[in-house]
């Protein structure tokens, strides 16, 4: 039995022939040791030059959106979670305040404050990730292996608070599953001098390496205009040179309170978005120092039947709250009619939820703006042009997350 | 700041809409399907908003005209978004492919018209994404059923 009737092909490839005859169409992926998550490339070669690029995500495509429709309100939290689950905690508080718009709830300044400095722990964890990974492909082990150990000691110091290394499911509407435990902004405050003892041997090691600079120097490029074009937000962008981030120019959370700024890239290649994530990290850590300053004390769920439960001993004593503990769980929490759309600036990009609601306990309609998703539509931008070996750190300088790209 | 250009937005804009609001502190205007292109092109050329967002879509079943197609802008200079909804009959789910203004325009409705059906008249290549080719239906559409399954490679008894 041939292969091709066996297991039929799920994508039809926008090319088959060559432009001239002396090219070759090569095929990399959907599963290749090279790329991060499941990612088809289909590609047509002069020697050892990419001439153009059909890309095609959606192999780990889980039907999120029509999932959600079913669900109540609450009930999505570990789905959005699953995202981009190298940082859960945005997707969380991002879908979260989607929800608190409709609803017109304001949530209580100690999770402001938290919510924020958990955002910025989350982006920090992203940008080892993406750095760490974007590095060992170049062969870089050492630089992979001290940024994965930080990025473990941050994994276990989120355990201690939410109970689970990647999906957190930390957020509520209208607050946070729970405070922090003792001890926690102790341990963090040595986990980011560990973090800076880190980086800065990552610095000592790749900034001026030939070897690193050859392979990510002019590789990749792409313009401001071209990049707007095609919908890149985030490190992507601002590698660029166009200072466009959310946190500054639609401050949400407590950004507006904080010192910080925007690096950005000269050239939009390779290499000015590896330093972009760099320099990010520090601003992250500058912010989250500023907030561990600032973290006011006070509840961290509003006072609000609509969307918190009530305290467990409540639910065990009094009627009334054992009513709006199960009505909370099995209707879920009503959302007035409307539509909202609200975007955090994740690691990646903009990240926007788009939820429609009719009144009821279960959205409508739930649309996710996922940056990976968009990015996938112009990233053969970068691509073309390059040598096939480019591929990889281009392709891991734009951090696809497969979970948000295929939803 | 953002009020000043809203407000710039209906005067300018309102007119030829059939409704405009501000809505949880983003424009909103409600236009007919003729009117999309030339609505996009002054969006971008007169008031910079250079950043196309997303498309989607609503299914208002049993509403009648069925669909709603919901496109966000932003804008780089003002730093404020804007929505656009037209609303098509389930007959006749076609609106303008807005290919020709953006180039992020391409992929996204490439993923609204293998979810919704909705077709993108200039849009040269509405190849699905995240479903396979041969996919029967449109699985975001309320009438399509979400236990209803069509996997490619038989699973394994």
């Amino acid at each position: 039995m041939d292969t091709e009737t066996r297991i039929p092909n799920p994508v039809r490839p926008a090319f088959t022939q060559g432009e001239r005859d002396d090219t070759v169409i090569v095929n990399i992926g959907p599963s290749h040791p090279a790329t991060h998550g499941t990612v088809q490339i289909i590609a047509e070669l002069d020697g050892e030059r990419v001439l153009r690029t059909d890309i095609h995500c959606g192999y780990l495509h889980r039907g999120f959106e029509k999932e959600c429709e079913s669900h109540t309100w609450h009930n999505l939290i570990p789905y959005v979670d699953r995202l981009n689950y190298v940082s859960a905690l945005v997707n969380d508080f991002a879908y979260c305040e989607a929800v608190e718009k409709l609803m017109g709830i304001e949530i209580t300044p100690r999770c402001r404050y938290l919510r924020t400095l958990l955002s910025e722990y989350s982006r920090l964890v992203d940008h080892l990730t993406c750095v760490a990974a974007g590095l060992m492909e170049l062969g870089a082990m050492t630089a992979f292996l001290y940024l994965v150990m930080v990025r473990d000691f941050m994994y276990e110091h989120l355990a201690d608070l939410t109970g689970a290394r990647v999906t957190y499911t930390y957020g509520r509407i209208g607050g946070l599953a729970r405070d922090l435990p003792d001890g926690w902004l102790k341990r963090l405050s040595e986990i980011l001098v560990q973090y800076e003892e880190f980086v800065g041997r990552v610095h000592g090691l790749v900034d001026r390496n030939r070897i690193f600079i050859d392979r990510m120097r002019n590789v990749g490029t792409i313009t401001t205009a071209e990049a707007l074009d095609y919908g890149f937000t985030g490190p992507i962008l601002r590698s660029t040179g166009a200072p466009r981030d959310l946190r500054k120019d639609t401050p949400y959370l407590a950004y507006a309170e904080l010192d910080f700024e925007v690096p950005v890239g000269i050239n939009g290649d390779n290499y000015d978005r590896y330093y972009v994530r760099m320099r990010e990290m520090d601003e992250s850590v500058w912010m989250m120092r500023q907030l561990m300053e600032m973290l006011p004390a006070g509840p961290i769920n509003v006072d609000d039947r609509r969307c918190t439960l009530p305290d467990k001993k409540l639910v065990y004593t009094e009627i009334e709250s054992l009513i709006n503990h199960f009505k909370l769980i099995i209707d879920g929490p009503k959302v007035p009619a409307g539509e909202v759309y609200s975007a955090h600036e994740s690691p990646n990009g903009e990240l926007g939820f788009y939820l429609v609601s009719k009144g009821g306990g279960t959205p409508w309609k739930m649309h996710v703006r996922a940056p990976s998703f968009v990015h996938m539509g112009g990233v053969h931008r970068m691509i073309d042009g390059d040598q096939l070996a480019d591929i990889v750190p281009t392709f891991g300088s734009v951090n696809m997350i497969g979970g948000e790209c295929d939803r | 700041m953002a009020d000043d250009i809203f407000e710039r937005l209906q005067a300018a804009l309102g007119p030829g809409a059939a409704s405009s609001s501000v809505a949880h502190g983003i424009a909103v205007f409600e236009i007919a399907p003729a009117a999309l292109t030339g609505f996009v092109a002054r969006l971008k050329g007169e008031f910079g908003f250079d950043l196309f967002l997303d498309v989607t879509a609503v299914d208002w079943l049993p509403q009648a005209p069925r669909f709603e197609v919901v496109w966000h802008f932003y804008s780089t200079t003002h730093k404020v978004r804007v929505r656009l909804k037209v609303r098509v009959p389930e007959s006749d789910a076609t609106v303008d492919s807005l290919v020709a203004h953006y180039g992020s325009a391409r992929f996204m409705e490439r993923e609204c018209h293998e979810m919704y059906g909705i077709d993108f008249r200039g849009n040269d290549d509405l190849r699905p994404i995240l479903l396979y080719e041969g996919f029967e239906g449109h699985p975001l559409r309320k009438d399509y059923d979400k236990e209803h399954e069509q996997p490619l490679v038989p699973y394994r008894t």
